[in-house]
């Protein structure tokens, strides 16, 4: 018995739209074997990790508070990666948005106008576009593998961010808890209504949006698919590899940036020692759920983010450890690539084969 | 024992992990694969490796249970791979995802606990000469058994067949698939033995390093080794040289902090990776020093058309 891949002669677009729905549904099979084998039922499990946050409204709404951020780095990511320039280090670029937006609310504290929080998010996206030009600097310039180099800067920014919650920027009434000032009423994101969802779930619509057109309308889009499809191509056709990974990792790293600084600026308020459950990370995930393409993204987001929302909801109500989720997360993206092979090959699985038989094929 | 042993001896038990994981990776990648799950195959080394000893009583056991998950997570990522051909940056990414999430589970409940320490051998007389007695003779046994695997590494590799049938698959996968060789096979035992490398050095830093357990307790380590394989320009020779250069600043960003000289800790903890990103700028921009070395299929996908 052995697999044996047989190459489509073209790719399966049937398998394109199913490959994602057959991954989730792969994942949830094997999440009710897990749950079996910890002693629990595994209807009641997987119902209280991916139905019941969408049965309340309270709980929709930490759902999109959670998604915001998840599409809003993910839909960069899938450019970035469309284009074969792995940025993996949105987390740091997260965090470094999330510290040049602070500045605004720390060293202004009084400026008290509409356009506080347009200058917060614009140093956002700054703080996190500069962070993933460095990669992009090293990668054009010294061929340094961006990989590596983004995953470190991960870890540079996490300790920058300590430092500065610990030291200068510590809040001198905060009890020497490492934190930032509060922010103001006014340095804070609008919420949509009386709930939590604030508006970085709009910003996350709107990016998905512009990047949907850019990708399928404009030569830009055209020319990030043939240089991360085929370089040769790309070359031949004068476009220029350099300019694409700049385009991308700034893009990426400045929504990532925003994302960052709607996280202060939305759920916590402040900043804070660790301002993100690891969204840099998931949104690599959510980018291949979305197949990479910005529409999909915007769902994938979502799911992810029920994903974030059933964990803490099992934590309290079936006692299972908030880690559960995280493997999950990480079971559906192998799901998510072992799926995708699908679209360009059939499987087949073969007794054994003889090599009369091998060579008659 | 004085300060100065008592750093060596600290920087030699900071560079065995990272040197364990890269020549793992160092044969993986020279057969073609680049698997950047080595964060997540250590850190289930690490996790299993804890808490087997910790059971059992027997770091031996231990560090057996460390290299099968290395092994049984490197399975994983060579079934995607190798037999449904997927995307190889992209499963080595999942790897290390779920390697963080799993190992958090099965840590959960070991968080805190005393650890089982693997101790060090002593050889009687060599082991009592001043100073340099302890240093060299006076380790525990997978410090030996990281030299010896560069050693060994290097003769496999550049003295007999299996090695040039392995730099061949990496390459150029297509000539060594029409002169009969097995491509696939060959690349599934290199990233079975760069899995058990992994899982090895996540059990060292579990079991001998610091032998309890903690969350993310890798800390990008498995990230660093990546690097230091290609600051060593896939050379074994030069990876330990590289391994141990990265122990020393790991180890003297810790001293200067113990020291108080009021530079903030956080910056001196970052000093690491700061290290591994300048050392990737200075050798990548070598072109003659990569290029010579570089497998040249690495990160490509092979299917044998019939």
């Amino acid at each position: 018995m052995r697999l044996i891949l047989e190459k489509r002669s073209e790719h399966s677009e049937f398998m394109t739209l199913m490959s994602p729905l057959l991954a989730i549904f792969l994942t949830v099979i094997t999440g009710a074997i897990i749950f079996a084998l910890q002693g629990l039922n595994p209807l009641e499990a997987l119902y209280v990790y991916f139905v019941e946050p969408v049965t309340s409204m309270w709980s929709i709404e930490e759902v999109l508070v959670k998604a915001a951020p998840l599409i809003l780095i993910g839909v960069g990511l899938s450019i970035c990666y469309m284009a074969n320039v792995w940025n993996i280090g949105a987390e740091g670029q997260l965090t470094m948005g999330a510290t040049f937006g602070s500045i605004v609310p720390i060293f202004f504290t009084s400026w008290q106008s509409p356009l506080t929080l347009v200058a917060m998010l614009i140093c956002g996206a700054i703080g996190g576009a500069a962070f993933a030009a460095i990669p992009a600097f090293l990668k054009n310039r010294f061929n340094a593998n961006e990989i590596l180099t983004s995953l470190m800067l991960v870890y540079i920014a996490q300790l920058i961010l300590d430092w500065l919650v610990r030291g200068p920027w510590r809040d001198p009434k905060g009890y020497n808890f490492p934190q930032s000032i509060p922010f103001e009423d006014w340095q804070l994101l609008p919420t949509l209504g009386d709930g939590r969802v604030h508006i970085g779930i709009i910003l996350a619509i709107v990016a998905v949006i512009i990047l949907s057109i850019l990708m399928s309308r404009t030569l830009k889009g055209f020319e990030i698919m043939v240089v991360g499809n085929s370089p040769r191509a790309g070359r031949f056709s004068g476009f220029s590899r350099k300019k694409t990974v700049w385009f991308c990792l700034l893009l990426s790293g400045g929504l990532a940036g925003l994302a960052g600084i709607g996280e202060v600026a939305g759920p916590s308020g402040q900043l804070q020692p660790s301002i993100s459950p690891g969204y840099g990370f998931t949104a690599i995930i959510v980018a291949f759920l979305g197949r990479l393409n910005p529409i999909g993204v915007f769902f994938a987001g979502i799911m992810l983010a029920i994903t974030y929302i059933g964990g803490e909801g099992a934590q309290v109500v079936l006692g299972v450890s908030d880690k559960t989720a995280q493997v999950f997360q990480g079971i559906l993206l192998f799901f998510i690539l072992a799926c995708d092979t699908l679209i360009l090959y059939r499987i087949k699985l073969l007794g054994s084969v003889t090599p009369q038989q091998a060579a008659a094929e | 024992m004085d300060g100065t042993q008592a750093i060596i001896l600290t920087i030699i038990t900071a560079s065995t992990p990272l040197l364990l994981a890269a020549i793992g990776e160092l044969v993986v990648e020279r057969s073609g694969v680049l698997n950047l799950g080595v964060e997540g195959m250590m850190v289930m080394g690490a996790v299993c490796g804890f808490a087997t000893a910790y059971t059992t009583g027997s770091p031996t056991l231990g560090i057996f249970a460390g290299i099968m998950a290395g092994v049984g997570m490197a399975f994983i990522f060579a079934f995607m791979t190798q037999t449904l051909v997927s995307n190889q940056v992209a499963t080595g990414l999942a790897l290390t995802l779920l390697g963080l999430g799993l190992s958090g589970l099965i840590g959960e409940s070991f968080v805190g606990l005393p650890g089982v320490k693997l101790t060090p051998i002593s050889i009687p007389l060599l082991g009592d000469i001043p100073f340099i007695g302890r240093i060299l003779f006076g380790q525990d046994i997978l410090v030996y058994a990281s030299l010896a695997l560069v050693v060994a590494t290097t003769y496999v590799l550049f003295r007999t067949r299996i090695g040039l049938i392995i730099r061949a698959v990496g390459d150029n996968h297509h000539s060594a698939h029409s002169l009969g060789y097995n491509v696939i096979m060959v690349r599934y035992a290199c990233i079975l033995f760069g899995g058990a490398c992994a899982g090895l050095s996540g059990a060292y830093l579990s079991l001998a390093y610091t032998p309890q357990w903690i969350e993310n307790m890798t800390a990008g380590r498995g990230w660093i080794a990546l690097a230091l394989v290609v600051f060593a320009t896939w050379l074994p020779k030069r990876l330990a040289i590289g391994a141990y250069l990265f122990g020393t600043v790991w180890i003297m960003g810790l001293y200067v902090q113990a020291q108080g000289l009021g530079i903030p800790s956080q910056f001196l903890s970052s000093l690491p990776y700061l290290v591994t990103i300048i050392a990737l700028v200075i050798i990548s921009g070598n072109k003659t020093l990569t290029r010579v070395n570089t497998p040249a299929c690495i990160g490509q996908s092979f299917v044998p058309d019939r």
